[in-house]
């Protein structure tokens, strides 16, 4: 988004596709605290209203298509749509994100959408008064831990070690909260129910199994790369498969940038993918400016 | 946020305007809470303008009526459902995109 409005600020012609609904991550983040400028905070979806506002100003172009591959030549860069279609351009700006971690146990998929869930803010007020679960341990995890205990009555983590990695701020509002429990050194090896979640499968470390009750599962176990378009070996990514940039978000092919939460690093947060996004645009105008 | 061409419909009108329709009708089920369904309904409205008289779009609010999302166990939203003759033919749930709707629609038609 906001190599977008960077780029439509400088008069590059430039297009932003987009296979769903501009936002991303973002969107289903219920409360961001600490994006500067806004003082009291806000949600993500009211920040992502202020970009795409910002963005229409700038009058940016906008295609809502989704790209299924992508072909890299130093003098052409060309997308080609699952609808068929095909753009050429001469600089491209990578942007592609993640998207929410499975853990690929039994029941899992049969169940999303029926009690299985990898958004808080989306789904928790369907669980009013249920006693759910949330798997992680991360900022995530713990933040959507604290938001679910405005609806359920009772809210379990299951985290695989036995201390939390999210950002101290959250654990202490967490372990301070009487509605939240945690399960410590255990998994959920199954999601079980009929024509919804009725009770998860637990097995702790040392290898001992138990079934609890929950009509709700949070999965918030972290990010994975939305990257099956791209020529990762051409681009160069990481063992996990986020592309690889230098400090100017350049990947080792020319012309091609990589923002946000598709490059490997280690900070995931809003205010940096938005940094990214100026530099990678900036990039590219350089790039485009050789060509003169 | 109410467009034009999108009728808001509550659970005792579901029946008579979606499943006893003349025509294919799409429900977006949304509440005011939810960030993706803001989102898309733009999507949402400009659909319903494009395929006037061809189906029939409408969203229900499912903090005011717990009834039909508690039949089909909607515990997602957006969750995106169309019924042709009564019965579901499709649905999708998540804020996805507009090409994604209309290859939806138009497999319906």
């Amino acid at each position: 988004m906001t190599a977008g409005i960077y780029a439509a600020r400088d008069r590059l012609q430039v297009i932003l596709v987009e296979k769903g609904v501009v936002g991303g991550q973002v969107l289903v983040t219920d409360w961001i605290d600490n994006y500067p400028g806004f003082p009291e905070g806000l949600s993500g979806s009211d920040l992502i209203e202020k970009m795409a506002a910002q963005a229409k100003r700038f009058e940016l172009e906008t295609k809502n298509e989704n790209v299924v591959k992508i072909e890299l030549t130093e003098a052409k860069k060309k997308l080609i749509f699952e609808s068929g279609g095909e753009l050429t351009c001469k600089a491209l700006i990578i942007c592609t994100g993640a998207r929410p971690n499975k853990l690929g146990i039994p029941g899992e998929r049969e169940l999303t959408g029926k009690g299985v869930s990898y958004c808080a803010t989306c789904d928790g007020p369907f669980f009013r008064n249920q006693e759910i679960f949330v798997v992680g341990g991360g900022d995530t995890a713990i933040q959507e831990a604290d938001f679910l205990t405005k609806f359920a009555s009772k809210v379990t983590v299951i985290h695989r070690r036995d201390e939390l990695r999210a950002t101290k701020v959250l654990q202490e509002k967490a372990l301070a909260n009487e509605r939240i429990e945690f399960i410590w050194n255990s998994n959920v090896v199954a999601i079980e129910g009929e024509k919804e979640v009725e009770r998860v499968r637990i097995r702790s470390n040392n290898g001992e199994e138990s079934e609890i009750t929950a009509s709700g599962v949070f999965i918030l176990i972290g990010t994975i790369p939305n990257n099956e378009m791209l020529p990762l070996e051409q681009l160069g990514a990481d063992e996990f498969g986020f592309v690889i940039t230098d400090d100017d978000m350049c990947t080792k092919v020319p012309g091609v940038m990589a923002a946000g939460d598709i490059r490997s690093k280690t900070v995931r947060q809003v205010v940096n993918a938005a940094g990214e996004g100026a530099v990678a645009a900036i990039a590219a105008e350089h790039y485009l400016n050789q060509w003169e | 946020m109410a467009g034009e061409n999108v009728k808001h419909i509550t659970d005792a009108e579901f029946d008579e305007y979606v499943l006893k329709g003349d025509v294919p009708s799409l429900v977006d089920f949304w509440a005011p809470w939810c960030g993706p369904c803001k989102a898309i309904g733009p999507v949402i409205e400009e659909l319903a303008g494009e395929y006037a008289g061809k189906v029939q779009i409408t969203k229900m609010n499912v903090d005011d009526n717990p009834t039909t999302p508690g039949k089909y166990s909607i515990r997602a939203i957006p969750t995106i459902m169309l019924f042709k003759g009564g019965e579901i033919v499709d649905q999708v749930t998540g804020a996805v995109g507009k090409t994604q709707l209309i290859a939806m629609l138009n497999k319906a038609l």
